[in-house]
Parts: structure tokens; C-alpha cells; sequence
């Protein structure tokens, strides 16, 4: 069994939200960053779970991303992956980011793709199915728990108001959430041991950016909140009925 | 040359953050002086000519049964045979959406953009607005390609309404055999599901227990309301996973969010800071959720909730 996990950098959640350049560019300076949580705490954790139930279990982990990208590669590694490729190019269009990652998918003849549900600062949710478009695989997104059975997969994924169980032949690209694994902390062996663990960079293959970010803002400031005694909360039902007019 | 909406198919009926979206691409359409048509997939109960009060001159519907299981490659490939003449292509940001809009995008080589909250700016190119950082900004977003998709978040824009009907028509696809076969579906009955609720009641850890629950059920029944809690809620099994909110679970941005009992994290934040009005109720006067709150009351939810919930009844039952 070969596995792909979809790995990339985000700003840790607390970081504080501000842009530069004339509001074209996250202020990215003295931010802590982070594997992106559902790829770390879910994709990641499920497939080297796997591993451990399949001694021959081999996971890669791909990222698209400059050399600052590659301290999160190392942590993944740590948790568990095999080796890594950082595909060399900056961008936050999906359709580029997504070829990059399916040019490498189609030379590894993977069983299994994993992403995250999605990235917490672009929040684009699409990579995932765009990788499975082009390289003509299934897909099931937003999966809340993975099992193997075989050469298939039963999937548990959300869907309005609950969830559905998919089964499907391998291979299929998988993006995943909450409820597919626990968060793991690497230990000094992992950690040790990602360092001498293959880190490739490769160039990256001609694509299409489909999409440019003109620019970025942030919401307007809220007016403050308007407190009720804890003695009078008809007066709040009341403030909602008639100033607020929600009910 | 049109706009075509993917219309979300809810056991034959159109789900309500595709009449969203159907009001947002007709708008659209009409910024860029041409029609705006409507896509169902599988069987459908719902009289569709109707639609056409949401703006959509035409409804093409594919009553194929292999359709009413779900599988994204297989929706992906019959909406690009119908998209072979629409400019702009319409989904709603919704599980559906979020499945089916990026595999169109690749297929079609179209520009994508997911969680538009307004229209788009057509005044020089294509430019839609959009959330990021989980709610805490927008970029603004351009499409540099001929033919464009928009997942639109739901509950960012409103049902529009007209006069209308619309002409309904079966398209003649093939369908694929599906690779993902749908082995069993689990829905919670007679919930409002929490994406399309207008208003939430949520619940912390001030709760205590799963055993004051009521105080959220209670209230969320007067109003008619969704039930939602904190991750920390849901990992220690006090209430279901599907109703945790936040960076981690579902985003929501409902009309009225109620937070009873919750500390207002960055995190917890992030799922529900696009709601319009936020109403909290916590006993500790510096809970960072004051900050984002429009209306608050520093007390014990014990206390003051069955109260909220008393006068509500009042005010509904007369
Ligand atoms: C990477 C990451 C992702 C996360 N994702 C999420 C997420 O998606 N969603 C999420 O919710 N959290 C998330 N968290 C956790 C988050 O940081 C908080 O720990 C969590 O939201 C706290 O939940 P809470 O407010 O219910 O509990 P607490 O922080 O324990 O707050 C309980 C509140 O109840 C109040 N209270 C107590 N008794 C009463 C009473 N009788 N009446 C009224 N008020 C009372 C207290 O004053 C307190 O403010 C995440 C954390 C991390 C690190
Ligand atoms: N630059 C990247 N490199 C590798 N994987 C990525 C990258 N960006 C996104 N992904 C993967 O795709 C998922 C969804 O991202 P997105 O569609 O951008 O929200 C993420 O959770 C990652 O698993």
C-alpha cells in the first residue's frame, strides 16, 4: 500500500490576521507556523495508523511550497511519513497547487490520496477534488473515519445533518476531518529520525494559475456589546424581538 | 452564453443554500446581461417550473436513478456536459458543492473560487469576494479564465424573489457508472440542519453536564433553532461530533448564534464569527466571547436561560 498525504503550512490558529503591500500580502512576519490542522491531526495520523496495522505500508508526504515550508515537511516526518517532496513554487491558486501535486501522484502509482477537509487561511477546500479530476480517481470528501477491507475502502464522511458510508475500490483521493484520527505528539525518536529521512525538492511542472488574490480585508470592527442585567433577560428577548428583529 | 446553478437535491427537494445560490447567480446574470438556468440531478418531488421566482428562466433536470447516489465523479462529469454554454457556473459552498465544484473546476480548466460571500465585481474582469482565515478576513479573489465557478458560503446572500416560472427540461446525458457506491446514510430526524439554520443555540463546557442539555434543547425549540456545542463538548461525548462548531468542526453564520457557556476561543470563534447577531451568556464578566458578542448577559445560565426561554414563549405564543 502506497500513500500520499497532502501536507502545507498555516499560520498557527491564534496568529493575528493583518496584510501588507498596499493590502496584497498576509503579514506573515513572526508568525508561528503549523502543518495545517486537519492534515496533521487526520490525514496524517490515519494513513501512519495504517502503516502500523501494515508493516508495508509506505507514506509520502507532499508539499507544495518554498524552503520555509520545509520545518512543517520535518514535523510530519517525525509523526511518521517515510519521505518527502517539496514541489518548489509559491502560489495560492488551487488549479496550480493541484497539478503539482497530481504530476507527482501520477509517477508514484498511489493507492490512496489524502488531504485535509481544508486549509484554515485560504479555506479553499478544493485541492482535494481537483487532484482527483485530474488524475480520473474517485473521490470522497470530508471523511470522519477510513478503514480498509481489502482492496476497497469504507469511508464515513458528513453530509447534511449526518454522515453516509461509501465504499469504493482503491485508488481514491480522501480528504479528511475530525473524527478520522486523535492528534499525535512526535516523540525524540521520530523526531530523531526525520532527519536522515529523504527530503526531495523537485521543480515544479508547467501549469495554468487560474486565479490571482487582488487584494485582502478585514471585517469592520463590531460595535461592542450590549450588556443586559442577569436580573431582567426578558429585556434581552426583548432587544431581539424588536431591535434586532432575529425572531 | 448563461449562468447555471447546481441545484443541491435534498430527497427531492431543492436544498435551501441552492435557492441561494440560484438568487445569486440569477443577480449575476442579470450584472452580465444574460439568463440564468438551473441543474437537478436524481429524482425530484418539488413542482421546479416554481423556481422560476428565484430567477431562473430554465430548469434542467437529469431523473437518471443512478443519480440518487452520490458520487462526485460521476455529478462532476454529467454537469460539464450541461456547463458546455454557461460563462459562469453557480454552487452552493455546501457539502455538495465543496465536492463536486473543485473536480468541474480541473475538468473544465475554469477558475474556481469557494466561500464567495458577495456578488462578483464585473466592472474590470471577474473579482469575488471571499472569506478566509476561517471568517477573520475576504480576499478578493480574480478569475482569469473565459468560463468561471462560484461556490457561494450559505447564508451570505439572500433569497431573492419574483414573479416567474421557469421552463422545465430533461437533459439527455450518459451517466457514469459510479466508482462510490453509498452503503448506508445515518440523518439525525427531524433536526434543522446546522448549515442552514437560521438561528443556533449552542452549548460549552459551563454546561457542566449532558444532563442540562435542556436548558439548550429548550430554548432551541421555542425558536426553532439548531443545536450546536464546542469541540470540547463533543470529545467527551456530551453531544454529537456533527454539532461541534469552529476551526476544527463546521463554520456556520447564522442569523442569531447563542453561546451559552462558552468561553469565546479563537478557535470556537473562527466557526461562527460570521454570524449576524451574537448573543452570549457566560457567569465570568471577562470571557473573551463579550469582545465578539453583540448581546450579552454576565450570569448563570441556569438561572437566567429557562428565563430567556419563558419570555420567548410569551412573546410566540401571543
Ligand atoms: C488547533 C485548535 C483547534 C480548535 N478547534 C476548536 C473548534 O473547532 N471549536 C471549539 O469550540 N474549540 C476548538 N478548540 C478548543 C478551544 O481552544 C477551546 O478550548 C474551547 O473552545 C473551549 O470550549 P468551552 O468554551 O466550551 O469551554 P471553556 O473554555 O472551559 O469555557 C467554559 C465557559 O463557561 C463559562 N461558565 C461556567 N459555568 C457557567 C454557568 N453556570 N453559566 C454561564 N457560564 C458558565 C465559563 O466562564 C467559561 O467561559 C481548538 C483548539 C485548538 C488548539
Ligand atoms: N501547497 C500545498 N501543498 C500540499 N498540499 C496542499 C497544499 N495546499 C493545500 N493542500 C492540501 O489540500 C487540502 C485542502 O486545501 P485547500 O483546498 O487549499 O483548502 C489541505 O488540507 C492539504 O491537505
Amino acid at each position: 500500500m502506497k500513500i500520499l498525504v497532502c501536507v502545507t503550512k498555516t499560520p498557527d490558529t491564534t496568529a493575528k490576521i493583518a496584510f501588507t503591500d498596499n493590502n496584497t500580502k498576509f503579514a506573515g512576519d513572526g508568525v508561528q507556523w503549523i502543518i495545517n490542522p486537519y492534515d496533521e491531526w487526520y490525514a496524517l495520523v490515519r494513513a501512519i495508523e495504517l502503516k502500523e496495522a501494515d508493516a508495508a505500508t509506505v507514506i509520502h508526504l507532499i508539499t507544495v511550497g518554498g524552503a520555509d515550508a520545509e520545518p512543517i515537511i520535518r514535523k510530519a516526518l517525525a509523526l511518521g511519513g517515510d519521505e518527502a517532496i517539496r514541489v518548489n513554487a509559491d502560489s495560492h491558486d488551487s488549479f496550480y497547487i493541484a497539478s503539482q501535486i497530481a504530476e507527482v501522484a501520477k509517477a508514484g502509482g498511489y493507492d490512496l490520496v489524502f488531504t485535509g477537509k481544508e486549509t484554515i487561511d485560504y479555506n479553499g477546500s478544493s485541492i482535494g477534488g481537483m487532484v482527483a479530476e485530474l488524475l480520473d480517481m474517485p473521490y470522497v470528501s470530508l471523511a470522519t473515519k477510513f478503514t480498509l477491507n481489502g482492496s476497497n475502502a469504507v469511508i464515513e464522511r458528513e453530509v447534511d445533518g449526518g454522515e453516509e458510508t461509501n465504499q469504493v475500490a482503491l485508488p481514491v483521493v480522501v480528504s479528511c476531518q475530525k473524527g478520522m484520527a486523535e492528534q499525535r505528539i512526535p516523540n525524540m525518536k521520530g523526531i530523531m529520525g526525520a532527519r536522515t529521512k529523504p527530503l526531495k525538492v523537485v521543480e515544479p511542472a508547467v501549469a495554468e494559475a487560474l486565479t490571482s488574490i487582488t487584494s485582502f480585508d478585514l471585517p469592520p470592527a463590531k460595535a461592542g456589546v450590549k450588556l443586559v442585567s442577569a436580573d431582567n433577560p426578558e429585556e434581552l428577548v426583548r432587544l431581539l424581538h424588536e431591535e434586532a428583529k432575529v425572531f | 452564453m448563461s449562468v447555471l446553478i447546481f441545484l443541491d437535491n435534498a430527497e427531492g427537494h431543492v436544498r435551501k443554500a441552492s435557492l441561494e445560490a440560484a438568487s445569486y447567480g440569477a443577480a449575476i446574470a442579470k450584472q452580465l446581461g444574460t439568463t440564468a438556468e438551473g441543474i437537478i440531478l436524481g429524482k425530484t418531488t418539488e413542482n421546479l417550473s416554481s423556481l422560476g421566482k428565484y430567477g431562473l428562466t430554465k430548469v434542467h433536470t437529469v431523473a437518471n436513478d443512478a443519480l440518487d447516489n452520490f458520487d462526485a465523479q460521476v455529478f462532476t462529469k454529467v454537469i460539464a456536459e450541461a456547463a458546455a454554454n454557461a460563462d459562469v457556473i453557480i454552487f452552493s459552498n455546501n457539502i455538495a458543492g465543496k465536492a463536486i465544484a473543485p473536480r468541474l473546476s480541473a475538468r473544465l480548466k475554469a477558475g474556481l473560487v469557494t466561500g464567495a460571500v458577495a456578488l462578483p465585481d464585473t466592472s474590470n474582469g471577474f473579482t469575488v469576494k471571499k472569506n478566509v482565515f476561517s471568517g477573520k478576513a475576504f480576499a478578493n479573489v480574480t478569475i482569469n479564465t473565459a468560463k468561471k465557478i462560484v461556490a457561494l458560503n450559505p447564508n451570505s446572500y439572500s433569497i431573492t424573489t419574483t414573479d416567474g416560472s421557469a421552463e422545465v427540461a430533461g437533459l439527455n446525458v450518459t451517466v457514469d457508472t459510479a466508482k462510490v457506491q453509498v452503503t448506508a446514510t445515518s440523518k439525525v430526524e427531524g433536526d434543522v440542519p446546522l448549515t442552514e439554520a437560521e438561528i443556533v443555540v449552542s452549548g460549552g463546557r459551563g454546561l457542566k453536564g449532558p444532563e442540562n442539555w435542556g436548558l439548550v434543547t429548550d430554548l432551541a425549540k421555542v425558536l426553532g433553532a439548531a443545536t450546536a456545542c464546542s469541540r470540547p463538548v463533543a470529545d467527551v461525548h456530551w453531544r454529537p461530533h456533527h454539532e461541534h462548531v469552529g476551526q476544527t468542526g463546521i463554520a456556520i453564520a447564522p442569523n442569531l448564534y447563542i453561546a451559552i457557556g462558552i468561553s469565546g476561543a479563537i478557535q470556537h470563534l473562527a466557526g461562527v464569527n460570521r454570524s449576524k447577531t451574537i448573543v452570549v451568556i457566560n457567569k465570568d464578566p471577562e470571557a473573551p466571547f463579550f469582545k465578539a458578542a453583540d448581546y450579552g448577559i454576565v450570569g448563570d445560565a441556569f438561572e437566567v436561560v429557562p428565563k430567556i426561554t419563558e419570555a420567548i414563549k410569551k412573546i410566540k405564543g401571543s
